[in-house]
C-alpha cells in the first residue's frame, strides 16, 4: 500500500473535466514586471467582468468538475469585489488560491479574504535583495512591503507559497530565494525559470541565463529539496530553450485548464491569443460548459489529430501533447509544428542558438510592463 | 528569524495524524472520486487511503487507526501499521498530513 499506488496525481484521473481555473480578474497592476505573462494588449479596467459575472462563472466551472480556482491578474486585489469572488469559491466548493504582487495588500484585506474562505496565497518576490527586486518590478518599497504581507498570511495561519521567477538578472539570489522561504515558514517555493511569452518574449535577451546557469540552479533545487524534505516542497520550472524535450505545456491543450481574461475570453492558455485563427468563446455569449466542450479555439489543438511529423507518430505525443502552441508559432510561424524546444524539431539548434546568443551578449534595457510601453 | 524554521515531523505509532486546514478531503461528484486538495495539488487517493485519512482527526493516534482497520480489511495490526506509517510519512512530507 504505497502512496504512489495510493495517490497518484489527478492528471490522469480525469479526461473530460477540467481541474484548474486560472481566473485573470483583471490585467491592473501595480507592478511592471518585464517578464510578465500576460499580453502585450493590456486590457483596460472598462472592458472588466462584472462581479456577478464571476460569480456566475465560478458556479458553472464547480459544477464543470473544476477543483482549484486560481485568482491571478495582473494584480487580483485591485478588485475590491475579491471578497465576494472568494466567498463563491468556497461556497461552490473551488478550492482558492491568491496568485498576488501582494504590496497593495493591507493585513486587515487579509483577515477578510480568510474570513469569506480563502485557502492559499502565493506571492511574489523579484529578488531577495531589496534594492534589485524593486528595480525588477519597477515599484518602490515593494519588496518590503512583500515580505511584511508574507508574515500577515502566516500569522493568519493561511499556508504560504513563494513565488521566484528567475532570469540572468536575478538567478544568483537562487540559495537565498530557498533560505528565506524556509525563514518565512512557507509551505511552497516555485523556483519558476520565466517562460518566454508575452512580455518576456519581448525582453528575452535581457532575461535569458546561461545553459550553465541553468544546470547549476537544478542542482542547487535537487540539493535543497533532499535537505528540506518534509519541510518546504520545492517546485522547479525549468527554462526550455536548453531542454531537449518539450514541455507538456498547460497538461495539454484543453485537457485540465481553463483560462479567463478579465473581460470573459476563454482561452486554453494564457498565450493562446498570439496564435492566429482562433475564435474564443466569452462567458457572457456561451455557457462555460460548452465553451469547454465544444469552442473551436479548444478543439482546434486539443488531442493528437492537429498534429503533423515528428509529432504525429512520436512515442511521446500523449505525454507532451507536442509541447506548446504559441511557442511553436512564435518561432517557427506554424502554430501545428513541434515545439522548437523539442530535438526532434528541425528549428530546435536556431532555437538553442538563440538563447545561448543572448544570455552570452550583455543584457540591453528592460522594457517595463505597461499599456504604454505595449504600443511601442 | 532562524527559531522559526520547520523540522521534518516523523510519524510513528503515537502521532496524532491529522489534516492541515488548508488540505481537503472532498467526494468530488463530476468524477465520482475522493480528492485531496491542497496548494497547487490535486491528489486521487486510492479506497484504503481514503479509509485512512478519515480517520485522521488530530485525536486518534496511528497505533488506534491501525487497530479500527485491521477489523475492516481483516488483517494483522503491525502489518497495517507499518502499512500506514509509511504511507502517512510519505503524505507528512508531501504536507498534506500533519502530526
Amino acid at each position: 500500500m504505497s502512496v504512489e499506488a495510493a495517490v497518484s496525481a489527478q492528471s490522469a484521473a480525469c479526461l473530460k473535466a477540467p481541474v484548474g481555473l486560472l481566473a485573470e480578474l483583471t490585467h491592473r497592476c501595480p507592478l511592471q514586471c518585464p517578464y510578465c505573462s500576460n499580453p502585450l494588449a493590456l486590457e483596460g479596467v472598462a472592458g472588466e467582468l462584472s462581479t456577478e459575472a464571476w460569480l456566475d462563472v465560478l458556479a458553472q466551472a464547480a459544477e464543470l468538475g473544476v477543483l482549484q480556482l486560481h485568482l491571478s491578474g495582473g494584480e487580483p486585489t485591485v478588485r475590491r469585489d475579491l471578497e465576494d469572488i472568494v466567498a463563491q469559491a468556497a461556497k461552490v466548493g473551488l478550492y482558492s488560491n491568491l496568485i498576488t504582487a501582494a504590496v497593495l495588500l493591507t493585513r486587515e484585506r487579509l483577515e477578510r479574504l480568510a474570513a469569506h474562505g480563502l485557502d492559499h496565497v502565493q506571492i511574489s518576490l523579484q529578488d531577495t535583495q531589496a534594492a534589485n527586486a524593486d528595480r525588477i518590478a519597477h515599484y518602490q518599497n515593494g519588496h518590503a512591503r512583500k515580505l511584511e504581507a508574507a508574515g500577515w498570511v502566516r500569522a493568519l495561519g493561511l499556508p504560504l507559497t513563494l513565488n521566484a521567477p528567475i532570469h540572468r538578472q536575478n538567478i544568483s539570489s537562487l540559495a537565498q530565494f530557498i533560505d528565506l522561504a524556509e525563514r518565512l515558514g512557507a509551505q511552497r517555493l516555485e523556483v519558476a525559470h520565466v517562460q518566454y511569452y508575452g512580455w518576456a518574449l519581448r525582453n528575452r535577451a535581457a532575461l535569458m541565463p546561461t545553459r550553465e546557469q541553468v544546470l547549476r540552479s537544478a542542482e542547487l533545487v535537487a540539493r535543497a529539496r533532499a535537505r528540506l524534505k518534509g519541510i518546504l516542497v520545492i517546485d522547479f520550472v525549468v527554462p526550455d530553450y536548453y531542454a531537449r524535450r518539450p514541455k507538456p505545456c498547460m497538461g495539454g491543450w484543453g485537457r485540465g485548464i481553463i483560462n479567463i481574461t478579465p473581460s470573459g475570453k476563454v482561452l486554453p492558455c494564457h498565450a493562446a491569443e498570439t496564435l492566429p485563427g482562433l475564435a474564443f468563446d466569452n462567458v457572457r455569449d456561451r455557457p462555460l460548459r460548452d465553451i469547454w466542450l465544444g469552442s473551436q479555439a479548444f478543439q482546434k489543438y486539443r488531442g493528437t489529430d492537429w498534429m503533423r511529423e515528428p509529432c504525429r507518430s512520436c512515442e511521446f505525443r500523449e505525454q507532451d501533447w507536442g509541447g506548446c502552441r504559441c511557442q511553436a508559432f512564435a518561432f517557427t510561424g506554424a502554430a501545428d509544428l513541434a515545439d522548437p524546444a523539442c530535438n526532434k524539431s528541425s528549428f530546435h539548434n536556431a532555437f538553442a542558438d538563440v538563447a545561448r546568443q543572448e544570455a552570452a551578449s550583455e543584457a540591453p534595457a528592460f522594457v517595463f510592463r505597461s499599456p504604454r510601453a505595449a504600443a511601442r | 528569524m532562524s527559531e522559526g524554521r520547520k523540522v521534518r515531523a516523523i510519524v510513528s505509532a503515537a502521532s496524532r495524524p491529522g489534516l492541515p486546514r488548508h488540505v481537503k478531503l472532498r467526494h468530488d461528484a463530476a468524477r465520482g472520486s475522493w480528492t485531496i486538495l491542497a496548494p497547487e495539488r490535486v491528489f486521487t487517493p486510492d479506497a484504503i487511503a481514503v479509509a485512512v485519512l478519515k480517520l485522521c482527526d488530530a485525536t486518534r493516534t496511528v497505533e488506534d487507526i491501525a487497530q479500527e482497520l485491521s477489523g475492516t480489511y481483516n488483517a494483522p495490526p503491525d502489518r497495517i501499521r507499518a502499512d500506514i506509517t509509511a504511507m502517512l510519512q510519505e503524505l507528512a512530507d508531501k504536507g498534506v498530513v500533519q502530526v
